[in-house]
């Protein structure tokens, strides 16, 4: 690749080949997006955490390029949100055209007042460099390169794995192990469990090219150009001046004759015209599948990501529904581990995570019958929305190229504490908080107030001293947020200057919001009541 | 026909146009000179306009079971 040379890590011979074997309490395996974002947000929380990968650099190739909003979000708490939005590029604008025209276009995030935008473009190896420098900074995360798993032995009270490297092989063993080995999920295999879904039977040619052009930084889709006539083709901007173009190739496409660069640049050229000027930085043929294991918690083993749940990439559900999968276990993982919450609240991360995967197979599913109809009827019905949508705002709405990543809502998570009082909006319990524009001690918006711990949301003045004191303690200690009011030193206010966040919560004096460690809303009032806070926490957290 | 495993309550098959002959011509002639590939274009998109139209779900959906139910037999 022109733009872009993988750094090599180094790999380190284990202090266990010559010594005693080492107990952890947690061992991820997988060095990926999801394992680095779950060891990140381990360590941060104090709990020592050794990650395994089998080899020793980064994603080969651009692979996963569109990191959502939320994404963002949960990085942003984990002090790496800011050089990928940097080094991103954002976007939120949504093109569709069928033949030449333009079908119809939207806009991702249609509101203002957020601190993330709907998307950015990013490389993956982009992305994981960032997590693998912020993991550096961590004092108790290891990351050991070139250690690959080759055997686990679950048993009722711990882990044990074997582990191979050029010096020979090791034993770890561990209380909890998390699975994030990716798609084909080495693990996964070892054991045996079920992966159950459905293949599609369509293939894709993926090619990053290196090219200067003025195009915006836009999602691009057509369905039946006439530069790739009755197949489709998505366009995105990376950084680097490089760009993703995705080709639909057909069930009956040579996966090997379409890598080679005589069979793309013919399909480049007609796309971009004969006097373009670009290189191709890396290709790929792919199919896809949309499946996921029947649960995510198997005892001691929690698999998130590719390893437990698979989709189309049409709609950028993969990667970032397995940054959510991570951020949704590791607070409670860190509450077992410190013996404040029981063991049954990780089946809630199966519960949660399970649905969310199912929503997004289907949203994912959805739009592949769309972009490849598998019935004669169903191409006439396709063809018939594309054309009604250049005129009739109703058929736009059933246009499916993808519907992107959004944070699934846990609305029927055993962890909320169902509604006492009716509230305008979306904010209900399993919401993901929606952020706002804010000024406040540690930063310009809503979001960076909340998260990590438990906190409550107040609309005005309406904790006292002694009561703030008592959320505080405890080994689940709960942070009052205040909007409004003067500066306490018992808790965070902030003031709400564009009055989004009331607006957005449907916040009047009293109004109260508790959020879970992953800014998930749990529970609302319209009065604070110390003991419906209380009762709520125990119930977030499976007591 | 069968009987009907949805609620046809929703939908009227009653006689509700008001001068039948004159809609059936019409429809005809609306695929008049089409090629049977654009005639199913025609088709489809005029439904999805019907369907737009009427928007409950329950009347759409007992009007595809109807619509369904003795094309395949015994549902």
């Amino acid at each position: 690749m022109k733009t872009y040379t993988n750094p090599t890590y180094e790999y380190r011979r284990a202090p266990e080949l010559d010594g005693p074997t080492r107990h952890c309490q947690v061992v991820i395996v997988g060095a990926g997006p999801v394992g680095l974002v779950a060891a990140i947000d381990l360590a941060q929380r104090g709990i020592p955490v050794l990650v395994l990968d089998d080899d020793d650099t980064v994603s080969v190739g651009s692979r996963a390029i569109c990191y959502s909003k939320r994404t963002l979000e949960i990085l942003d708490r984990l002090g790496c949100g800011e050089p990928i939005a940097r080094k991103g590029v954002g976007w939120n604008i949504g093109k569709v055209y069928q033949g030449r025209e333009l079908a119809y276009q939207f806009e991702v995030l249609p509101e203002s007042g957020h601190h993330r935008p709907a998307f950015v473009n990013l490389q993956q190896y982009y992305f994981e460099e960032c997590l693998v420098q912020r993991a550096l900074e961590l004092p108790s995360l290891e990351i050991r390169w070139r250690h690959e798993v080759s055997g686990v032995v679950p048993d009722a009270d711990r882990v044990t794995l074997r582990v191979t490297t050029s010096d020979g092989d090791y034993a770890l063993t561990c209380d909890w192990l998390l699975v994030c080995d990716g798609a084909r999920s080495p693990v996964r295999h070892m054991l045996g469990l079920d992966f159950e879904g459905q293949v599609f039977r369509d293939r894709f040619l993926i090619a990053d090219i290196h090219m200067t052009s003025d195009f915006p930084a836009e999602r691009r889709f057509w369905f039946d150009p006439p530069f790739h006539p009755n197949q489709s083709v998505l366009l995105h901007r990376q950084p680097d001046d490089v760009w993703r173009v995705d080709f639909q190739l057909g069930w009956d496409a040579d996966p090997e004759l379409e890598k080679q660069p005589a069979r793309i640049l013919p399909r480049l050229r007609a796309m971009l015209g004969p006097d373009a000027k670009f290189e191709i930085e890396w290709a790929s043929v792919y199919t896809f599948q949309c499946r996921r294991m029947q649960k995510f918690r198997h005892g001691r083993l929690l698999f998130a990501g590719d390893s437990a749940h698979l989709v189309s990439p049409f709609g950028a559900r993969g990667a970032n529904s397995g940054v959510q999968d991570a951020d949704n276990l590791v607070w409670k993982l860190e509450l077992v581990l410190r013996g404040h919450a029981p063991e049954c609240l990780l089946d809630s991360y199966d519960s949660e995570r399970v649905a969310a995967a199912d929503e997004n197979i289907q949203n994912s599913t959805r739009a592949t019958d769309f972009i490849t109809p598998k019935s004669a009827v169903s191409r006439t019905f396709r063809d018939a929305v594309l054309s009604l949508a250049r005129c009739y705002p109703f058929a736009r709405k059933l246009v499916n190229s993808g519907r992107l990543s959004v944070p699934k809502v846990l609305s029927q998570s055993p962890l909320n504490t169902p509604d006492g009082a009716t509230f305008d909006g979306s904010m209900v319990p399993g919401a993901v908080a929606a952020d706002a524009p804010v000024s406040g001690p540690r930063g310009d918006w809503l979001l960076d107030h909340l998260g990590g711990g438990f906190d409550l949301l107040v609309f005005g003045d309406v904790v006292d001293t002694v009561r703030a004191a008592e959320l505080a303690r405890g080994p689940i200690a709960c942070r009052v947020v205040q909007v409004g009011g003067i500066e306490r030193h018992d808790r965070i206010v902030v003031d709400d200057h564009a009055g989004l966040v009331a607006a957005r919560y449907d916040g009047k004096p009293g109004s109260c919001y508790l959020f879970r460690p992953d800014q998930h809303v749990c529970a609302r009032w319209r009065a604070f009541a110390v003991d419906a806070v209380h009762a709520a926490i125990a119930r977030a957290t499976g007591q | 026909m069968t009987e009907a495993i949805f609620d046809m309550a929703a939908l009227k098959t009653g006689s509700n146009i008001p001068k039948p002959d004159d809609f059936y011509e019409e429809l005809i002639g609306l695929h008049r000179e089409l090629t049977d590939a654009q005639s199913a274009l025609v088709n489809a998109k005029l439904i999805l306009l019907l369907a737009n139209h009427i928007g409950d779900p329950d009347v759409l959906r007992a009007a595809m079971a109807a619509a369904r139910a003795d094309v395949v037999g015994t549902a």
